[in-house]
């Protein structure tokens, strides 16, 4: 039997559950997952921050409903099991978002539903859910969901602010009058490949900083 | 020269370990290098030292560059006064024009480049490559001459950075960095990149002659133009709007024969693309399907950067591959598929950029397999004996 004592809600232990995910243990920057959806709604910043909360609250509830029925899932069908419960709550969130947010729901358009097939909330599920408590398991989803959120929003700042001026739809460049002077944007910044671009040097200024990072070869 | 080799000598012990400018060390050699045949030797085994080491090859790469320079500064000022409706310049007065337009563009290219070269250089504790040599003077000729200077310095910043530098510097590199500048300034900013008035000086900022149109052959030919298209001969000789130094075959064939003859480029390359995209022609010739097929298939020899990418891109000793069975086949594919990309690719006019870029992204696959066949060949042989 598990042991029944209560242990406190905030330790030090469900603290990290929090923060690991914003640095060391980041989703994208450090396990390289859900690279797909953080090149495809990274051109403007609204959007990625839609996406980065829709993913939050998919990863986090969806941590929390198999934790609390972690134990009564056969293992042989616990994948299947799992995909019902991301779907389920993706279906939510899409019905959401179009009924709140439809013009955002638009420019996301596929990607909400694509938040299924993302590798983040399957592997918190597998790695962490399975075998934790519902209130660890609940934080672990929202940590991973800000980690994810936070890369992908400061991918979305670039891409904007480089690829077309702006900032959450704000022209800041027209308005400093930069375009006067012969500036352009940089029509390379709206398309995928920069995005990854935009992530991998991400990636080497975190390790640059912390060189435990860095994999020996 | 004896006097500077003193000077020189005297003030090395300076950049030794433990004097006083130990950090600038790369510095130091790579500039006593430059000046100098570096005096190495090797103290174990048997080893020869070949005076033929980098700067040597990179020197004859410039060297070969120079024709499609010179051409280039001369075809610059020819097409300004064709748009503009000038009669009176003479040739010297086209050169010197065209000249003083080139030269920001190397200038610009240069200091940027080495720049960072340097700059990663002390940080790395490397010494300073050569390699920057040829690719800082390769990005100025594969530009539109009226390209804005800060593009092009951001452009040089991302090659050297992010094609190169990431890497591991000169010798690393998977892309082709000049190409890789304009594959950059190509989607970045791709208003300055196309067109009919970017070839030509002084036609964006407008004033040229009514209805002339500055459109370089390949746009001609995308836009089922032929009628309008130069002469193979003016094509041949170079006379034709396009980038700095891809428009003349001629120059850029007497750059091939320096560069085959001292030995730097690889004629198997050159050799296997020429006919990849002659062959890839011809077939289109014979299949038919849109218009643009059924323009000669020489032509795509001489149109656009065809020549000057065959001559000087394809064959970069890093990016390529290095078998030589693996060299045909890499040259062929890069042949046909610039041909591919031109005929049915309705965004892009031009691919001899784009399909040097992607083979050179398979050159390591083609070597490895070249690699792997050679050796089953052998155990093969070592098996049924």
């Amino acid at each position: 039997m598990e042991n029944l004592e209560k242990e406190p809600l905030w330790t030090a232990k469900t603290k990290k559950l929090l923060t690991n995910p914003l640095g060391m243990e980041n989703p994208i920057t450090v396990q390289v997952l859900g690279i797909c959806s953080a090149l495809a709604v990274t051109v403007k910043m609204k959007p990625a921050i839609v996406m980065a909360i829709s993913v939050t609250v998919v990863v986090a509830l969806s941590n929390l409903i198999i934790a609390l029925m972690r134990k009564s899932i056969p293992g042989r069908i616990r994948i299947i099991v799992q995909l019902v419960v991301i779907a389920a709550l993706v279906i939510i969130v899409d019905q959401f978002l179009k009924a709140f947010a439809f013009d955002v729901s638009k420019q996301l358009s596929v990607f909400v539903g694509l938040i299924i097939t993302n590798c983040i909330i399957m592997g918190r599920l597998e790695a962490f859910a399975m075998a934790n408590k519902p209130w660890p398991s609940f934080l672990d989803g929202v940590g991973n969901g800000a980690g994810y959120g936070l890369i992908l929003i400061i991918v979305s700042f670039f891409r904007e602010f480089l690829g077309s001026g702006s900032i959450m739809g704000f022209p800041v460049m027209e308005k400093l009058g930069l375009y006067n002077f012969g500036y352009e944007d940089n029509g390379f910044m709206i398309l995928p490949p920069m995005a990854l671009i935009t992530v991998g040097l991400i990636i080497w200024f975190q390790r640059s900083r912390n060189k435990s990072l860095i994999e020996n070869k | 020269m004896n006097f500077l080799l003193k000077r020189m000598k005297k003030i090395e012990p300076l950049f030794e370990k433990g004097g006083r400018l130990e950090k600038l060390r790369s510095v130091y050699d790579g500039f006593a290098t430059f000046l100098f045949v570096p005096d190495k030797v090797t103290t174990k085994g048997s080893h020869i030292r070949d005076y033929m080491d980098m700067k040597r090859t990179m020197t004859v790469v410039i060297l070969a560059l120079m024709p499609a320079l010179l051409f280039g500064a001369y075809n610059i000022g020819l097409q300004h006064t064709r748009a503009f409706g000038i009669i009176d310049w003479t040739l010297m007065q086209m050169f010197w024009f065209g000249f003083l337009k080139i030269l920001p563009l190397i200038i610009v290219s240069y200091v940027v480049g080495l720049g960072i070269e340097f700059i990663a250089a002390q940080i790395r504790g490397h010494e300073i490559n050569e390699g920057y040599l040829v690719t800082g003077m390769l990005i100025p000729l594969i530009m539109p001459v009226d390209v804005p200077l800060w593009m092009v310095a951001l452009s040089v910043a991302f090659a050297v950075i992010i094609g190169k530098e990431i890497f591991g510097g000169t010798g690393m590199n998977i892309l082709n960095p000049a190409l890789t500048a304009r594959a950059f300034l190509f989607f970045s900013y791709p208003g300055w990149m196309t067109g009919d008035k970017v070839w030509i000086e002084g036609l964006t900022k407008g004033g040229g002659l009514d209805g002339f149109s500055g459109a370089t052959p390949l746009a001609l030919a995308k836009l089922d133009g032929f009628a309008q298209m130069p002469s193979p001969m003016e094509m041949f000789i170079g006379t034709i709007p396009g980038s700095v130094g891809e428009t003349s075959v001629v120059a850029i064939l007497i750059g091939a024969l320096v560069l085959l003859v001292t030995g730097v480029g690889s004629w198997r390359i050159m050799l296997s693309m020429t006919l990849g995209g002659l062959g890839m022609g011809l077939l289109l010739n014979l299949t038919g399907g849109n218009e643009y097929t059924q323009i000669p298939a020489y032509y795509h020899l001489i149109m656009g950067g065809f020549a000057f990418g065959t001559v000087f891109m394809a064959t970069d000793p890093v990016s390529a591959a290095q078998t030589s069975t693996g060299k045909y086949i890499y040259g062929a594919l890069a042949g046909i598929m610039v041909v591919i990309i031109r005929v049915f690719n309705p965004a892009y006019p031009e691919g001899t950029m784009l399909a040097i870029l992607l083979m050179n992204v398979f050159a390591p696959l083609i070597d490895h397999y070249v690699v792997q066949a050679n050796i089953r060949r052998r155990l093969k042989r070592v098996q049924t004996a």
